[in-house]
């Protein structure tokens, strides 16, 4: 034992491996009442690293041309050894990415995890989600089917609404005038270099400000404030053995659908791979049916909801841009769900409910009713943060507990 | 003796530091770096822009449009995009006339289109149409639909193109409807009749 700690000194010496341990993993007190939600932080950096070991390999057949990228992909299913586990892997991980995402920000919101003092954290959340959308889109590309090619097209041409310069940022984006082999080699480079760069940048700087300002919980209890003789919150609990080993509970159960979909259902029924990618890309003819992936169509129905162009694409913008705000939106003190007004209540849940039917509609073809239902969610989506700014200033909350409940 | 220099702790002392100087070589560093960056950042953005060969790509295309029968379309590829060549009928010709209400840019005074093709059949000869088959509002390609009140489409629809992706509609001009997310009409490409069955898309007459 003495050799080891030797070993031990010697090393923390030189860098400091023990503090640097004890700070983040087996001295970072985490309040005790962590519940079912709590698992998909964890789950989100589990899905970041097969994305990032599965990306690396399918980097060593796949090529990035214009003329071969198809059908490498489909050397990649059929002729590599273990190919066909690789990619299901990487697109079952893409899907699997946004839904544990949306689930973590699902939990920031109702507990109210952005509230100060994790203003920031929220946001480097926020960007943390933002770089990730920008690093499914590119991704979708590369396969360079028909759904890559006009999906691409498509969400380009967003950036052609701004007044006079949009069309040279356009052209600029594509590097040709229609999108083509350059698009396709320059979103391989972002996609496989520059984006997972800042994304794992960005992931660093989220958990250092969590355990800065410590994690929130679903009482919305500052734990920090009740301090034993010890110096120890009495309401935390050290980070490793106790949520090391709950969430290592969390990543078996996630395994096991993840892994039931690669097997036995990975394109989903065309919400993870769409149908029409299967067909080359050709820059002739727009399949009968374009949609984003599923991750993507909330936004997408609200693109669409709009008759004009420029204020389709200023909407779209906002309803991402809107969620970085959320924390001088929210001007209540009380954070979490539980102590909170039955009105916030209902517009939470109307928000919620808005943003699953607008994903629903997204994904459709354009029919009149479905434009109105898309306007009537738009506006509820949009409603809800003017609707919180208003009911959160004086919001009859009930009173929040000084310890943490189970 | 007046001097610049600071000790520790601010007083002036003629062995101390001089922190104008310092200053001024420290702001002077960051202005020569920053230039240096942003010199750096121009041929690295502009590397993303069309490259030379990319736009030596853009020549025109030859269509022989004798065997085209009435009402069929077909389409070429030019710079990339599709373009289309329409042989339209009579019926969609009067067509044009009626809907000129539900029009958006009637006169197509927004939109792009040679001098030639800047009237109500946005061609040179009214019964041939030729367009750059990219809708003006996010760049998918319409659905070419010449049929005349189809179910999904409605009764006031006289033959014309719709868009898949958002619903954006035009008429058999390629003109845009109000009320749809396309802001303009449909391009017209540059083009010129060699022959009476032969167009060249991409060039104007006499350019080539």
């Amino acid at each position: 034992m003495s050799k080891v700690n030797d070993v031990m000194a010697w090393i923390d010496e030189r860098i400091p491996l023990t503090a640097t341990w004890d700070k983040h993993v087996g001295k970072y007190y985490a309040p005790k009442n962590f519940n079912f939600w709590y698992y998909f932080g964890s789950l989100a950096l589990l899905v970041l690293v097969i994305q990032i070991v599965t990306g690396i390999f399918l980097t060593m057949n796949y090529k990035p041309d214009g003329e071969l990228a198809f059908k490498s992909v489909e050397y990649i299913m059929r002729d590599v050894n273990w190919g066909w586990l690789i990619r299901y892997m990487h697109s079952t991980g893409a899907s699997m990415f946004f839904v544990v995402v949306y689930l973590h920000m699902m939990r920031g919101i109702m507990y109210g995890s952005y509230k100060k003092p994790r203003e920031l954290l929220w946001i480097f959340g926020m960007l943390i989600y933002l770089v990730l959308m920008a690093e499914a889109f590119m991704g979708y590309l590369l396969p360079w089917g028909q759904m890559s090619f006009w999906g691409a097209q498509v969400i380009i041409s967003l950036f052609g609404a701004i007044p006079w310069v949009g069309d040279a940022i356009t052209l600029w984006l594509r590097g040709d005038y229609v999108v083509a082999d350059a698009t396709l080699n320059r979103f391989f480079a972002l996609h496989v270099i520059a984006m997972p760069l800042v994304l794992i940048g960005l992931v660093f700087v989220h958990i250092i400000a969590l355990h800065e300002v410590g994690s929130n919980n679903p009482d919305g209890v500052d734990i920090k404030k009740n301090k034993g003789a010890d110096g120890i919150p009495v309401d935390g609990i050290p980070f490793h053995p106790y949520y090391t080993v709950k969430d290592l509970v969390g990543v078996a159960v996630f395994l096991i659908v993840f892994f039931a979909i690669v097997f036995f259902a990975p394109e989903m029924g065309g919400y993870f791979l769409e149908h029409a990618n299967y067909v080359p890309a050709d820059p002739l003819k727009t399949p009968e049916h374009i949609a984003p992936v599923w991750y993507f169509t909330p936004f997408y129905a609200i693109l669409r909801a709009m008759p004009d162009k420029l204020f389709g694409v200023i909407a779209m913008f906002s309803a991402i841009a809107v969620l970085f705000f959320l924390p001088w939106i929210d001007r209540g003190p009380v954070r979490s769900i539980r102590y909170r007004s039955f009105q916030y209540k209902v517009i939470l849940i109307a928000f919620v409910v808005a943003f699953v039917v607008l994903g629903y509609y997204g994904m459709q073809p354009v029919t009149p009713a479905g434009t109105w239902i898309s306007r009537l969610c738009s506006l509820t989506y949009f409603g809800f943060f003017v609707a919180l700014f208003f009911i959160s200033k004086n919001e009859n909350t009930k009173p929040v507990p000084e310890r943490v409940k189970y | 003796m007046a001097t610049d220099k600071v000790a520790p702790g601010g007083r002036r002392d003629p062995d101390g530091v001089d922190k104008k100087r310092r200053r001024m070589l420290t702001t002077g560093m960051g202005v020569v770096g920053a230039a240096g960056a942003a010199a750096l950042a121009v041929p690295l953005i502009s590397s993303m822009s069309p490259s030379a060969r990319a736009r030596a790509a853009g020549a025109p295309v030859e269509v022989d449009i004798s065997k085209l029968a009435e009402g069929q379309r077909v389409i070429v590829e030019w710079r990339g995009k599709p373009v289309w060549v329409v042989k339209r009928t009579q019926t969609l010709l009067d067509g044009l006339q009626q809907v000129q209400g539900e029009l958006r840019d009637v006169e197509s005074d927004d939109s792009i289109q040679p001098e030639y093709a800047k009237n109500e059949f946005r061609s040179i000869k009214p019964e041939i149409l030729v367009m750059v088959g990219i809708c003006t509002h996010l760049g998918c390609s319409p659905s070419y639909r010449p049929e005349v009140a189809p179910a999904d489409l409605g009764d006031s629809w006289k033959g014309g193109f719709f868009c898949p992706c958002h619903g954006s509609r035009f008429d058999i001009s390629g003109r845009v409807y109000k009320g749809v997310p396309a802001p303009t009409n449909l391009d017209v490409p540059p083009h010129y009749y060699m022959s009476d069955t032969r167009i060249l898309v991409g060039a104007d007459e006499g350019q080539v």
